[in-house]
């Protein structure tokens, strides 16, 4: 195996809401089906790593639930695995993961005990879908000590959320700068990262003892001029979950053909925790168009627009519009859902009237009973 | 010495021979049911909902897709470092090789494999049968009478108690007699082919009967020598859903009960779930001009036209202007633009090209298998090609690769047959 996996799952992210309140980003149910850390866990073991950290921390109850069996993902084996790494206390270390290259200071034992020559960093919130193989090869070709994989993205408002790279002709990063405000380029880090493994373990332990914490501000963008940092460009699908409008446009995007033939109609698939629910059931008095549904939903509604998750009941004459209703929701009839995010296992009774805005959708937090 | 308590042998190397070309590559327990299952699906995961770790799975006709399906067990969490499921398949043995010869006589040469689990009781089951029942519970009702063997029992109505093997029992359920088929029925129990053996007891009898018949047959030899011999013998009584899925009609009935709006039988409780062999779990899609009404839609499915009182399995595409009713449409199949779609069963990896009719035409029995395809229903076998713009009668059966030559003047009239090699996929 030339890689060991870790991904960073333990953000939280408060642009989110309610939706973040009670889980990891990485958490964020996607697609009908998915849960975000789905994407690179999946793409870890599509890409031949099978022994896979997540450092979870914020809010990780779901992700551990999620995450209940290695098997899911073809990582129950003896020569890899899954390793759930939350911060423990021990006789010297009382502390919370202060940042993320911390994370991984605190659960170097991991990558100590690995023989593998390379680490592969992804974030645990992000939707795409990459041959990480493709990277370690170009990370070899390149002769490159740390490399980046980015984006392009022209929208100068959205890019000020990223790690903002600029590069040379030969695609070597010269500068690095995380979130800025006036961004230099329009190229933005996707957190992908791969380096070698030894010198994971070096830096780390070196930024660490200086109280340093950030993999990115501390690691990366301080050594940008000192080490090999390329960037390598990924003009696939990619999305962020880390606001509202982010999180409701993804999951729309589901709707489109070639998204769901890119994740789920091409192999290797996106993996996810089978829940083992009957199919959909869609009942006499069911309209449901330009929906995805997820299985064990039972419908008897009106559904337009919409990404219905696993579970959900729809009650007759109920109307579902431009909405997202996650696992376990059950909706009542004549009841009417507009512009809006209703969380797992609400019960929206007979009758109910739930709008947003287009511009805003409405957030129904976990369980919560409408009307 | 390793033990288990109860160990269950799970018979499905049956073909099915009344399923027609749907059991022309694979044993009827390895037959789609209800979209995302297989027939087999029912027993396993009774079995692991009852507690029941250990499962001998004994197969022998055509077994590549169960043994695919069943792997090492992982959808119903059989994959056991001790334990587990296990498929046995008939071997050569040093005098001679021998085949499977009947449902007792599967079991008599798996004695090693059972005796290897220490077990008290031992559990037979047949693959046949679309059903949830915990057999926890029917041990409990086996230790309380004591009994050496335990039979589940149904009542079915007075008027088809004769198509069953029935059982005639005393006040306390201890049966006396067994009648097979009988036109003049004593008793409404039919025996589910569903047994509680104490496995010295079952041990014993097998290797007795083993010298008298060399088809040894639980129904036919065995029960009714224990019996004989005075065996306290019960039948469980069992109420709930319980189908046989041995012929198209029948088999069609059972995915039809699926579909309406309160099924008789329950998938979607939370607990005692189904589970299969399904780990690429993606969700469906229903366009924007869709019309899906009474149907089961399984995962992956994505409908463009209209499906109307149907079950739909994994990864089924049904296009722009294509109309599916009354239909099984299995795992994979595609159904091209604007076809029509009436009363038909598809089987794996189907399709179907643009502006196709099947189901159309006169009720006539199928012209080499009457007694097979005779309610209408036409059936595609697996890996089926069909070419745009023919016309498909019912009680039809097409199989294989198919090009327009293959249909007279774009035709083929009711009950009549195309069959050409089914491993055959796509071209040849």
């Amino acid at each position: 195996m030339k890689a060991v996996g870790i991904i960073l799952a333990g953000g939280k992210n408060e642009r989110l809401g309610a939706l973040s309140a009670i889980r990891a980003t990485s958490a964020m149910p996607v697609g009908s089906c998915y849960r975000a850390i789905d994407f690179p866990l999946s793409n870890m073991t599509n890409s031949g790593i099978n022994k896979v950290a997540v450092i979870t921390q914020y809010n990780s109850r779901s992700l551990h639930d999620h995450l209940s069996s290695p098997k899911w993902w073809d990582l129950g084996s003896k020569q890899g695995g899954l390793f759930i790494l939350s911060p423990y206390l021990t006789n010297e270390n009382s502390l919370w993961y202060r940042d993320t290259a911390d994370s991984i200071y605190q659960n170097l034992t991991f990558l100590k005990r690995s023989n593998e020559p390379y680490v592969v960093i992804s974030s645990g919130d992000c939707v795409y879908k990459m041959d990480y193989n493709e990277v370690i090869a170009y990370h070899e070709r390149k002769g490159a000590e740390v490399t980046i994989a980015y984006r392009r993205v022209p929208d100068s408002d959205e890019i000020r959320q990223y790690g903002v790279i600029e590069l040379d002709e030969n695609e070597r990063v010269t500068d690095l700068e995380e979130k800025p405000l006036d961004p230099q380029s329009d190229l933005a880090s996707i957190g992908v990262y791969v380096m070698s493994r030894t010198l994971l373990i070096e830096l780390v332990e070196t930024i660490v003892r200086q109280g340093r914490y950030d993999l990115v501000r501390d690691l990366f963008a301080r050594y940008r001029k000192r080490l090999k940092i390329y960037g390598y460009r990924f003009d696939g699908f990619w999305r962020n979950l880390n606001n509202v409008h982010a999180y409701f446009d993804c999951n729309m995007e589901f709707l489109r053909r070639d998204v769901r033939s890119l994740f789920m109609g091409t192999f290797p698939y996106i993996k996810t925790k089978p829940k083992d629910e009957p199919p959909a059931k869609y009942n006499a008095g069911a309209v449901v168009n330009n929906c995805l549904v997820g299985s064990g939903a039972i419908l008897n509604g009106n559904a337009n627009r919409s990404i219905i998750f696993r579970k959900v009941y729809t009650g007759e004459n109920s109307q579902v519009n431009n909405a997202i209703i996650m696992e376990g929701t059950r909706i009542g009839n004549n009841a009417i859902i507009e512009n809006a995010i209703v969380d797992k296992e609400v019960e929206i009774r007979d009758g109910a009237q739930i709008r947003g805005s287009v511009e805003m959708p409405l957030i129904i937090s976990k369980s919560s009973k409408i009307g | 010495m390793r033990k288990k308590e109860m160990i269950a042998m799970l018979l499905a190397g049956g073909q099915g021979s009344r399923l027609g070309v749907l059991t022309t590559a694979k044993a009827k327990p390895a037959v789609s049911f209800g979209g995302k299952y297989r027939v087999i699906d029912f027993p396993m995961s009774n079995c692991i909902n009852s507690g029941v770790d250990t499962v001998g799975v004994v197969t022998q006709y055509q077994p590549l897709q169960l043994n695919q399906h069943i792997g090492i067990g992982i959808p119903w969490d059989l994959d056991r470092r001790l334990g587990g499921v296990t498929i046995l398949a008939p071997y050569l043995k040093s005098e001679q090789g021998e085949w499977y010869t009947g449902t007792a006589n599967a079991i008599y040469q798996n004695m090693e494999y059972i005796d290897g689990y220490n077990p008290d009781y031992v559990l037979i089951l047949s693959g046949d049968h679309i059903y949830k029942m915990n057999y926890a519970k029917m041990l409990d009702f086996h230790k309380q009478n004591k009994c050496d063997v335990s039979i589940a029992a149904l009542e079915v109505p007075w008027e088809e108690a004769s198509r069953f093997g029935l059982m005639n029992v005393h006040e306390d359920n201890r049966i006396h007699e067994f009648e097979e088929k009988p036109p003049q029925p004593k008793s409404n129990l039919a025996n589910m082919g569903i047994y509680i053996f104490n496995w010295q007891v079952l041990r014993d009898a097998l290797e007795r009967d083993s010298k008298i018949h060399n088809n040894s047959d639980f129904g036919m030899h065995v029960l009714p020598m224990l019996l004989e011999e005075g065996a306290r013998m019960y039948a469980y009584p069992f109420s709930g859903y319980w189908k046989d899925v041995g012929t198209i009609e029948s088999y069609w009935m059972a995915n039809m009960d699926l579909v309406k709006t309160v099924p008789e039988f329950n998938l979607y409780e939370d607990f005692d779930k189904i589970y299969t062999d399904a780990d690429h779990q993606p969700p469906i899609y229903t366009g924007p001009n869709a019309v899906v009404q009474g149907s089961l839609l399984s995962e992956g499915c994505e409908v463009l036209g209209s499906v109307y009182n149907s079950v739909l399995g994994t990864g089924v595409i049904v296009e722009a202007g294509a109309e599916v009713r009354d239909s099984i449409i299995m795992q994979d199949c595609y159904i091209g633009a604007n076809s029509n779609l009436n009363r038909v069963i598809a089987d794996t990896n189907c399709s179907v090209g643009d502006d196709v009719v099947i189901g159309e035409g006169e009720n006539t029995p199928n012209a080499d298998k009457p007694n097979i395809y005779n309610t209408g229903i036409t059936v595609l076998g697996e890996n089926t090609t069909i070419p745009d713009r023919v016309i498909i009668g019912k009680n039809c059966v097409v199989c294989g690769h198919t090009y327009p030559f293959n249909y007279q003047d774009g035709k083929l009239e009711s009950g009549q047959s195309i069959i050409r090699d089914h491993h055959m996929k796509g071209g040849e």
